[in-house]
């Protein structure tokens, strides 16, 4: 039995179609991701899991249970982690965690016990005793992700789990999540950075509008919508369109984006090589492996991060 | 003075070259600002300001002074009650909205919103935010505290034209507590300060400095309390110009001098500290 | 129709674990107050310093005061008000600025209701704060009274239950209240329902005062009945009367209680 099952699920808020009648099945172990630009319908997909938000459509089983009737039930075996942390801000780090055991009905001393264990794994042993107010961001995401684990959760939510932070706070958190997947932990997260998809997810689905426009591991989405690499060429020009003429018949396909030409080629530097002998000098020149940003750009003729 | 406002922008989009720009647009800036943001929010300050002072009014003065002057003892002699307690609620009043402002609102600014910070990268200086902010409350002040003078008059609780002396007095006595109010705030680290400020501070000084029963019928100890309190001050020349000469409150000029220098100089001592305070706290 | 059957399902839980989930939130608070404990302990201040300002200032211009044709000093007139309507205050700012603050800034309801916790435990833990903290406020005040002479009867010691009845009704309501506030400017309206009962229900001075098309209107307001309630206890004047009150007060909270706990439901459940 899949640990998440939706088939035909729908939201929506008034007339507005948040997410339009998707399938997702979700196994236990995996690490899937929901993949898509703001407003792709991902955060109501997560919220509809976590038994926060009632299904306008479809049909939704998490844990083998409805949300609808065994929400608290299906709860008590998730650890949620918000978009926005939500925190308490006037408690401790070391209250929070205990605090937020308490709302699973655990035993004060095994929360104790817990959270120690967890504190130490977060990096936060030495901050146990702050208020949560002056923390960095990125102490406060990894609290809000410690948090989520004090109920031994089988399946952990993440949404948008690294948004805001610098890349260092970003690689320590990939590392944890990494960590935790290890262990066995079902992780499923929303985002909208590819790079961070390609490291944690086993399997996703790209999501635009409310619904889903691909499936597939990260490797076999490149493979299937993309290209092996990626020429990008920048021009001193205003509009990147009109070098398009010069340059298409090199790659199996061309992308104009408003400050470069993105040529999807099997050979990057052949491709470039071809570009110089006929006497096209772009300002500057990339070759690159192709990405999910890739694939979502071919999808949905849009860029990810706008 | 508002087209030079923070809110307004020049139209255009087009940058211009003020000639005052090299001096930056002074404390009336900042006044200016608060008077945009206030043409926003005055209707939510419409119950806190005014309604609720003559709510007081109404039932401490007519409700429980029905009862006292019914009875054989009394505030003043021949002073009905609801005149004792309307020239007190005046000068409490100035309090209340001076310590409102004084508080959250400069808090926020410093902290929530950072207000300061935002004018501080501008030419203004320290002491033009201090000195706009101050003189917006002066004129919030003189709005409360005109608009409860008239309606004591028409209501007959207050008789008169001195009564309209009694304004410019409650606006000073709200500005001797506005500026130490004004200096603690820049001490504070959170909102947790200014609970307890209100509940140690402005509510005792509201029920215990003879607003709305002589000092003198407290313990010796609390009566000094009461005096040093600026309030207490306040309510004194609100009291002698709101009920009038020939009632048993009036004051001789020479003592209406030492209570206006006594709250002149809350208020000065306060407003060289704020200064000081908020420069150590936002040029760090 | 089959959500309502199914949300009634949802809602029975065995005992003891329905009572254990508000009381993590009653937890929370604690652990939080903790940290703010000054304005915890300020709390009590309040109404003993306006115990001294009536009871004591104003009892000196009054003398005394005629309740049910018998003559008491003013200052014994007046704490059973003040104790109540403490009780009320209370309830109200816990119930409306607090409870709005975790609504809509904290966020703290929307991570409370990812775990186990329902809508419903949100609602009674709430209230149960209030009311605890209540308690607390009203026995300090009652032993104040006491001390400063403003008792007169055993049956004060039922005051502190009558001031936990009152806090229900107020959390209960304010709390419903808050979920259809907007932003804190209006927070304001509920100063323009609190400050017109705190004045006039009979708190200051008797019901003979207000001419008599006014005196219904004072008896239909709760802080009247609550005042009342806990007059007739303090002053040890017991009569059928006062289970009106109680009936009044306790119809109020739960009308409350039930409206609070369907608001935070589609307040956050969306």
């Amino acid at each position: 039995m899949p640990l998440i099952h939706a088939a035909g699920l729908r939201k929506t808020f008034g007339d507005f179609v948040a997410v339009d009648d998707i399938d997702v099945d979700v196994e236990e172990g995996e690490s899937f991701g929901f993949l898509g630009p703001n407003g792709a319908g991902k955060s109501s997909t997560m919220r509809m899991i976590g038994c926060t938000s009632p299904v306008s459509g479809g049909e939704l089983r998490v844990l083998g249970m409805d949300p609808l009737t065994h929400g608290p039930q299906v709860r008590s075996q998730l650890g949620v982690v918000p978009q926005q942390d939500a925190l308490d801000e006037e408690l401790t780090v070391a209250e929070n965690m205990l605090v937020y055991g308490r709302y699973f009905g655990i035993d004060r001393a095994v929360v104790r016990e817990r959270a120690r264990g967890l504190l130490e794994f977060a990096q936060l042993t030495e901050k146990a005793d702050s208020v949560v107010e002056a923390l960095s961001g990125g102490m406060k995401r990894r609290l809000t992700i410690t948090r989520a684990l004090i109920n031994n959760p089988r399946l952990l939510l993440l949404d948008e789990p690294t948004t805001g932070l610098d890349p260092q706070a970003r690689h320590i958190l990939w590392d944890r999540l990494f960590r935790l997947k290890r262990e066995g932990v079902t992780l499923v997260l929303t985002t909208h950075y590819m790079d961070e998809a390609e490291q944690l997810c086993d399997r996703l689905v790209v999501m635009d509008h409310g619904r889903i426009v691909a499936e597939g591991s990260p490797l076999s989405l490149i493979a299937q919508h993309a290209s092996r690499e990626v020429l990008e060429l920048r021009f001193d020009v205003a509009d990147h369109a009109e070098r398009l003429a010069d340059v298409h018949d090199l790659a199996d396909r061309v992308e104009v984006l408003p400050d470069r030409l993105l040529l999807y080629v099997d050979d990057g530097d052949g491709a470039l090589e071809s570009a110089t002998a006929r006497g096209i000098h772009p300002l500057s020149a990339l070759v690159r492996r192709a990405s999910l940003e890739d694939v979502f750009l071919r999808l949905t003729g849009r860029s990810l991060v706008e | 003075m508002t087209e030079r406002t923070t809110a307004s922008l020049p139209s255009g989009g087009e940058l211009t070259t003020d000639p005052g720009s090299a001096v930056g647009g002074g404390w009336r800036s900042v006044l200016g600002y608060w008077l945009a943001i206030y043409r926003r929010i005055w209707p939510s300050t419409v119950i806190s300001s005014f309604l609720a002072p003559l709510l007081y009014l109404a039932g401490m003065g007519y409700g429980l002074g029905a009862l006292i002057d019914s009875g054989d003892r009394t505030a003043v002699p021949g002073v009905p009650y609801v005149a004792f307690v309307a020239t007190g609620l005046l000068a409490a009043q100035a309090m209340q909205t001076a310590a409102a402002e004084t508080t959250y609102s400069v808090f926020g600014a410093i902290k929530w919103l950072r207000t300061y910070e935002a004018m501080l990268a501008t030419p203004l200086r320290v002491v033009d935010l201090v000195r706009g902010h101050l003189a917006y409350l002066a004129l919030r002040l003189t709005l409360v505290t005109t608009i409860f003078v008239g309606v004591a008059l028409t209501l007959g609780a207050m008789r008169g034209w001195l009564a309209l002396a009694a304004i410019p007095a409650a606006v000073l006595g709200g500005l001797a507590f506005a500026t130490p109010i004004y200096a603690f705030t820049t001490l504070q680290r959170s909102d947790e300060g200014f609970n307890i400020l209100n509940r140690f501070v402005i509510m005792p000084l509201f029920l215990f400095s003879g607003t709305f029963f002589p000092l003198g019928q407290l313990p010796t100890v609390l009566q000094a309390i009461g005096w040093a309190s600026p309030l207490t001050h306040a309510v004194t020349l609100t009291r002698a110009l709101g009920l009038g000469p020939g009632t048993p409150m009036w004051i001789t000029p020479g003592q209406a001098a030492l209570h206006v220098g006594y709250l002149a100089l809350w208020a000065a001592l306060g407003y060289v500290a704020s200064v000081r305070l908020l420069r150590r706290r936002m040029v760090v | 129709m089959s959500q309502v059957r199914a949300e009634r399902a949802r809602a029975r839980l065995p005992l003891p674990i329905a009572l254990s989930q508000p009381a993590a939130l009653v937890e929370r608070n604690m652990r939080s107050a903790r940290h703010g404990w000054l304005t915890f302990v300020s709390g009590f201040f309040e109404p003993v310093f306006y115990l001294f300002a009536m009871g004591v200032g104003i009892g000196a211009l009054i003398g005394s005061v005629s309740v049910g044709g018998r003559e008491v000093p003013y200052g014994i007139f007046v704490a059973p008000a003040l104790m109540a309507t403490s009780a009320m205050n209370g309830a109200i700012y816990d119930s409306t600025s607090n409870v709005f603050f975790k609504l809509k800034h904290s966020k703290l309801y929307r991570s409370v209701l990812s775990t186990p916790l329902r809508p419903i435990d949100v609602a009674v833990g709430e209230i149960a704060w209030a009311l605890l903290r209540g308690l607390v406020y009203s026995s300090m005040f009652l032993l104040v009274a006491t001390i400063g002479g403003f008792v007169m009867s055993w049956w004060s010691l039922l005051a502190i239950g009558a001031c936990t009845l009152i806090g229900l009704a107020f959390a209960s309501v304010g709390m419903a209240c808050t979920t259809y506030m907007r932003s804190w400017n209006d927070m304001d309206y509920v100063q323009l329902a609190i400050l017109p009962m705190f004045l006039f229900s009979a708190t200051f001075y008797p019901l003979s005062t207000y001419p008599p098309a006014l005196q219904w209107v004072v008896q239909a307001t709760p802080l009247y009945h609550g005042v009342d309630l806990v007059r007739g206890l303090m002053m040890g004047d017991l009569h059928v009367g006062l289970l009106w009150h109680v009936a009044y007060l306790a119809a109020f909270g739960a009308l409350g209680l039930w409206a609070t706990t369907r608001r935070v439901g589609t307040l956050l459940l969306t």
